[in-house]
């Protein structure tokens, strides 16, 4: 006898070992709970969706979606539109771009190129972390406290420093936070080697990150910092702390700065405002508005998808 | 193409080429001991007249004179002393952790990238010390150009690639000229002449490295340090790159870091063994064990350490 004994490879036997069934049962009990779960968000957002729909109904059937726009503040639902909180909306998202953008893509640029890893860097790194999760309301009282309270005769004098500089800057510090991580991890992810590959052709370090380091970061930069546009976006409660307004006023012919300095709303606010209205047809105007935010915010996201893809096609 | 680079081929020479103006017979130097026995071969010292005509046709370009470089704490290598010579292929060896690519980044001043690298001893470059506090590692590395281990080309054309390096130093020239001939000197031309303006990811990995050689030959530097150029690529991309070398040498300094000792063998002129010492707290410090001729080298080591690595014994 061999020492070894051959093995038998008949194949009725190889097919009946190769074809058995496998009971995976835990497998597919959590395949299942994946697709329960995933359906269930789905369904939650749809049902949010279709009710806000239905609610808003009423509004499009005695009013266009151009009046509802362009109307006034008012009391009176049969004439009640959104145009300053509309106006006053993207007026704080150019100044909380004009404030968070310079300042946090600077600071994450310093942090990731520029400054060396100390103990002092590395505490300033996890503050900025955890500034990320404050609260809003927080960022509200600071607001409040500092523009509103402190600065009040650069902010708006006329106001009480409850003015659009106020709001601006407030939303501003709000997404600061934000930015700055997004764009140091996009600075991050560019691969090393691009860093010493420009180095070693003799590259100085503002050649490096100016020509090669920041077109590789850029596209993951505008995602992180438009995505943090869409949040400063849909933010009522610090807004409601340094006094965004829902009563009618008028902007009409102020100079720029008196404009600025000025009284202002803001769409997230005015919802808040007009859901406490005891009157039904408030709640089918807030439906049409959260409509309207909905879309602003799709936009604002679209741009984001749509201006990485063109960056990333020109690398 | 090279106007303001030539001045350095022409730096004032060093006291080791001065003195050896005098000439003397042609043997080359280490050639005639190749079948003594070990003892008396150690002992021999070649004759001066040899050593002189050597230096007369390949001067010393770097002397490193007792290198130590430091990772904070680290000692990381320790005591390297050896000469680069013109027109050359000088390869360093060893196992892995050895230093061998620390002390090759010492050459262009990379190591300065990393905050906590100290470097220790002397680094002359045509008898300038390379870490003189007054040399700019912008300039050194203009002269001393870089090939590393992965092929890292910048997410551009082919034709960007290779005119970032003469565009930040200033070149007046054609730029499609100097384009056409780094690409040609490269021997990657004739592959990409019809798409300079494709993105230089589209090629083969052998063929991103033979435009990392390009564009490292571009600036026209007086020496190209490779770190396991080939490790990332396949045998055939390897003999051409290996091949690409030995061309490069008639007008370039080559130092080469690699893994592969039948490459060292192949190609180089110069070897230098580098080996690794384990200190009682775990740390590896690399040294120099043996420099010399490379048909010496892996014919008649001296070194019992050396004998034992490239014969496979170790490591």
């Amino acid at each position: 006898m061999a020492i070894t004994t051959p093995r038998a490879y008949a194949p009725d036997a190889v097919r009946r070992v190769l074809q058995r069934k496998k009971r995976d049962v835990r497998g597919r009990t959590f395949h299942v709970g994946l697709v329960a779960t995933l359906l269930t968000s789905v369904a939650i957002l749809v049902i949010l969706m279709v009710d806000v729909v239905l609610d808003s109904l009423t509004v499009w059937e005695t009013r266009s979606l151009g009046s509802f726009l362009t109307s006034q503040l008012s009391a009176d639902p049969a004439v009640a539109g959104i145009a300053q909180a509309l106006y006053g909306s993207i007026v704080l998202m150019i100044f909380t771009i004009a404030i968070a953008f310079p300042l946090g893509i600077s600071a994450a640029i310093y942090l990731e190129e520029y400054a060396r890893d100390t103990r002092f860097t590395r505490i300033i790194n996890a503050n900025i972390r955890n500034l990320a999760g404050v609260p809003s309301i927080v960022y509200g009282i600071l607001g409040l406290a500092l523009f509103v309270k402190a600065l009040e005769s650069i902010t708006g004098p006329q106001v009480h420093g409850r003015s659009v500089i106020s709001g601006g800057f407030t939303l501003g510090l709000l997404v600061l936070p934000i930015v700055i991580i997004t764009t140091a991890e996009a600075l991050r992810a560019v691969p090393g080697g691009i860093r010493e590959a420009a180095y070693g052709v003799g590259a100085t370090q503002w050649q490096m990150i100016r020509q090669h380091v920041f077109p590789v970061a850029a596209p993951g930069i505008l995602t992180g910092t438009i995505l943090s546009i869409g949040r400063a976006f849909g933010e009522a409660a610090p807004l409601l702390m340094v006094g965004g307004i829902t009563t009618f006023f008028q902007a009409g012919d102020a100079s720029i700065v008196e404009q600025l300095q000025g009284r202002f709303s803001a769409l997230p606010v005015l919802v808040f405002s007009w859901v406490r209205f005891p009157q039904d047809e408030f709640r089918a105007l807030t439906a049409a508005l959260i409509i309207v935010m909905l879309v602003v915010l799709l936009l604002i996201n679209a741009t984001g998808i749509y201006l990485r893809n063109r960056y990333e096609k020109d690398l | 193409m090279s106007q303001e680079r030539e001045g350095v081929r022409e730096m004032p020479t060093t006291e080791t080429t001065r003195a050896a103006q005098d000439g003397g017979s042609r043997s080359g130097f280490g050639e005639q001991t190749h079948d003594r026995p070990l003892a008396s071969r150690r002992m021999e010292v070649p004759d001066d007249k040899a050593r002189i005509d050597d230096l007369n046709e390949h001067p010393v370009v770097i002397d490193v004179r007792d290198l130590n470089v430091f990772y904070g704490d680290f000692h990381a290598v320790k005591g390297v002393a050896l000469q680069i010579r013109q027109n050359e292929i000088t390869a360093l060896i060893g196992p892995s952790g050895c230093g061998k690519s620390t002390v090759l980044r010492c050459f262009n001043r990379m190591n300065d990238l990393i905050d906590i690298a100290r470097v220790e001893g002397e680094v002359l470059y045509h008898g300038v010390n390379l870490y003189d506090t007054a040399v700019d590692p912008i300039e050194v590395r203009r002269h001393v150009g870089m090939v590393f281990q992965k092929p890292n080309p910048f997410p551009k054309s082919i034709y960007d690639n290779i005119s970032f390096g003469p565009r930040i130093a200033g070149y007046k020239g054609n730029m499609d000229d100097l384009v056409e001939q780094s690409l040609l000197r490269a021997a990657l031309w004739d592959e990409v002449k019809d798409k300079l303006k494709e993105s230089a990811y589209a090629l083969s990995g052998g063929q991103q490295q033979r435009l990392c050689i390009a564009r490292a030959i571009a600036t026209n530097p007086d020496v190209v340090l490779m770190d396991e150029p080939c490790s990332a690529l396949d045998p055939i991309a390897t003999l051409r790159i290996e091949e690409l070398m030995q061309e490069l040498k008639a007008d370039y300094t080559i130092i080469i870091v690699t893994h592969n000792m039948q490459q060292a063998a192949r190609v180089s002129d110069r070897t230098a063994f580098f080996n690794v010492q384990v200190n009682e707290k775990g740390q590896r410090t690399g040294h120099l064990v043996e420099f010399g001729e490379t048909g010496r080298i892996f014919t008649n080591p001296i070194e019992k350490a050396t004998e034992d690595y490239i014969t496979g014994r170790f490591g």
